[in-house]
């Protein structure tokens, strides 16, 4: 066998836990166990049925240790890898891998943060970094600010190009029920907001929420029997390029490049085959890179292909449709909840912001500073 | 067993204690190597040398960092010219004007107690913009 089977594994439950500002006291593995409860549920499993663990919190030192120990596991497979926004694509990746080595069965990947509760700072420490801590850059902002300016510099993208960007995402967010912003946004008004960290405003950042949740994964043949039509993997592909923003190689193109093709590659799919698109957002420029660099548009036409509403609703290509991390939630490490969305989709569950005849769906996700990239692409039972 | 060199961090610190912007080139790679190691991450090769920069250098990406509390300062990468990039900041002239193809000059900044010196830059007389 060379490398992961296209289809090979299938996710059968998702869902999210509580979201936005959590009961007071609850914790990230309380976030996880409720996660990992409702997409059991979801799929007609059981804890029972679990014998794979994969999840990745910065607020617990060990959370693999914590959350088996919570949901009375003791499970034949775990991994925590630990790789920022994308673990959990990166998770996605390493459960199919285990499922078809017949390391485990139920592969459950869970996250939770109680970052909005307890306080930013407190719930991720940053490293001194010798090397770039006395400058006092405001991370992850300044980092992507950075990235932002090159961009801006060498393709003339502008600050109205990023405020499509949250506009876009703000009008999907108003048809989620689930979204913490519930008003609409403007150009004018991202413009207007508070500077961060030029050139991104407070408006340009992703939200700071709570949440959690998990995705429950198995073979093929066991994901047919269940009460949810299975979604397939169809292609994954990760890279990592460096891990502060000093370091990265070339600060307008990141390793999405890279990622995106071996997922394309696993899928035998092409850009034009993906009906739905969720891009990790944790800052405005990331849509328009990832764009880019999934191969939507060319190198640096990112800013004018997201203006005039491409990719908000009624647009021509469908991009985070739950309202991304500027506008739906964003409690860390986002990537989970863009797994969610696409399977949704693909279920034909997403309600007043369902894409029609959606089939195929990429969820891209972004660790660090633009360090780690993780694509999954997804489809229906049609697909495989 | 033999015990490894000092610290690549403390040299580089030694350094800007005497006013120098020191970066290691890597011998097997040909190449500058920037934050110090202890292996070239081109090669694999431990052969580093310990060298000297000239101080003069290029604005490559820039931001005007907002604090909540406290005056808008300039965080800034500069392309040193001896093909090793850094984390920085540059001085004497306000945030937002400093832009992106700027030549700048080395100055070392020496924040007091024990905090380690460390580089910062300020515009380099008659140097004019590059791209």
């Amino acid at each position: 066998m060379d490398g992961l089977a296209r289809g090979g594994a299938a996710i059968v439950g998702a869902a999210e836990s509580d979201l936005g500002r959590v009961a007071e006291g609850l914790n990230p593995i309380d976030l996880m166990a409720q996660g990992v409860q409702r997409a059991l549920a979801d799929c007609g499993l059981g804890l029972r049925d679990v014998d794979g663990l994969l999840c990745a919190t910065t607020q617990a030192r060990t959370s693999g240790l914590s959350l088996a120990e919570y949901l009375g596991l003791s499970p034949a497979y775990i991994d925590t890898t630990i790789l920022g926004g994308s673990s959990f694509m990166f998770h996605v990746a390493h459960a199919q891998a285990a499922l078809a080595a017949g390391l485990c069965k139920v592969a459950v990947i869970a996250y939770g943060s109680t970052q909005r509760s307890v306080g930013r700072r407190q719930a991720s420490v940053r490293e001194v970094n010798p090397y770039e801590t006395p400058f006092r850059p405001f991370l992850p902002a300044s980092a992507y600010a950075l990235a932002a300016s090159r961009h801006m510099h060498e393709f003339g993208t502008t600050r109205e190009h990023l405020a499509a960007v949250a506009v876009a995402a703000r009008e999907w967010a108003l048809k989620n029920p689930a979204a913490w912003e519930k008003k609409p946004l403007s150009i004018a008004e991202v413009l207007a907001a508070p500077m961060v960290s030029t050139p991104l405003t407070v408006r340009d950042c992703c939200l700071v929420t709570d949440g959690g949740g998990a995705i429950v994964m198995t073979t093929p043949e066991r994901a047919r029997a269940l009460k949810k039509p299975p979604v397939f993997v169809l292609g994954c592909g990760q890279t990592i390029t460096h891990a502060s923003i000093s370091s990265m190689p070339d600060l307008t193109v990141t390793g999405a490049a890279q990622s995106g093709a071996a997922a394309y590659k696993m899928a035998g799919l092409a850009p034009r085959d993906i009906d739905v698109l969720e891009l990790y957002d944790a800052f405005t420029i990331n849509t328009i890179l990832f764009l880019e660099d999934l191969g939507f548009c060319a190198k640096g036409e990112g800013g004018p292909f997201v203006a005039g509403g491409r990719i908000a609703p009624g647009g021509q290509l469908p991009v985070n449709t739950n309202g991304g991390g500027l506008s739906y939630c964003h409690p860390g490490m986002y990537g989970l909840f863009l797994l969610i969305e696409a399977v949704r989709q693909l279920r034909g569950e997403a309600s007043a912001r369902q894409v029609a005849e959606c089939e195929t769906a990429l969820a891209h996700g972004n660790g660090g500073v633009l360090s780690s990239q993780a694509t999954v692409i997804l489809g229906t039972a049609a697909t495989v | 067993m033999e015990r490894s060199a000092d610290p690549p961090l403390a040299i580089y610190e030694a350094h800007l204690d005497k006013g120098e912007l020191a970066y290691q080139w890597s011998l097997e790679a040909n190449r500058a190597v920037f934050y110090p190691r202890v292996l070239c991450p081109y090669t694999g090769s431990d052969r580093l040398e310990w060298r000297i920069a000239g101080g003069l250098g290029t604005v490559h990406a820039t931001t005007v960092v907002h604090p909540r509390e406290g005056a808008p300062y300039n965080v800034a990468l500069i392309d040193c010219d001896e093909g090793f990039r850094l984390m920085s900041r540059v001085e004497d002239i306000p945030p937002q004007e400093v832009r992106i193809g700027l030549r700048v000059r080395f100055r070392v900044h020496r924040p007091g107690g024990n905090e380690p010196a460390y580089p910062v830059f300020i515009p380099a007389e008659g140097q004019g913009e590059m791209s």
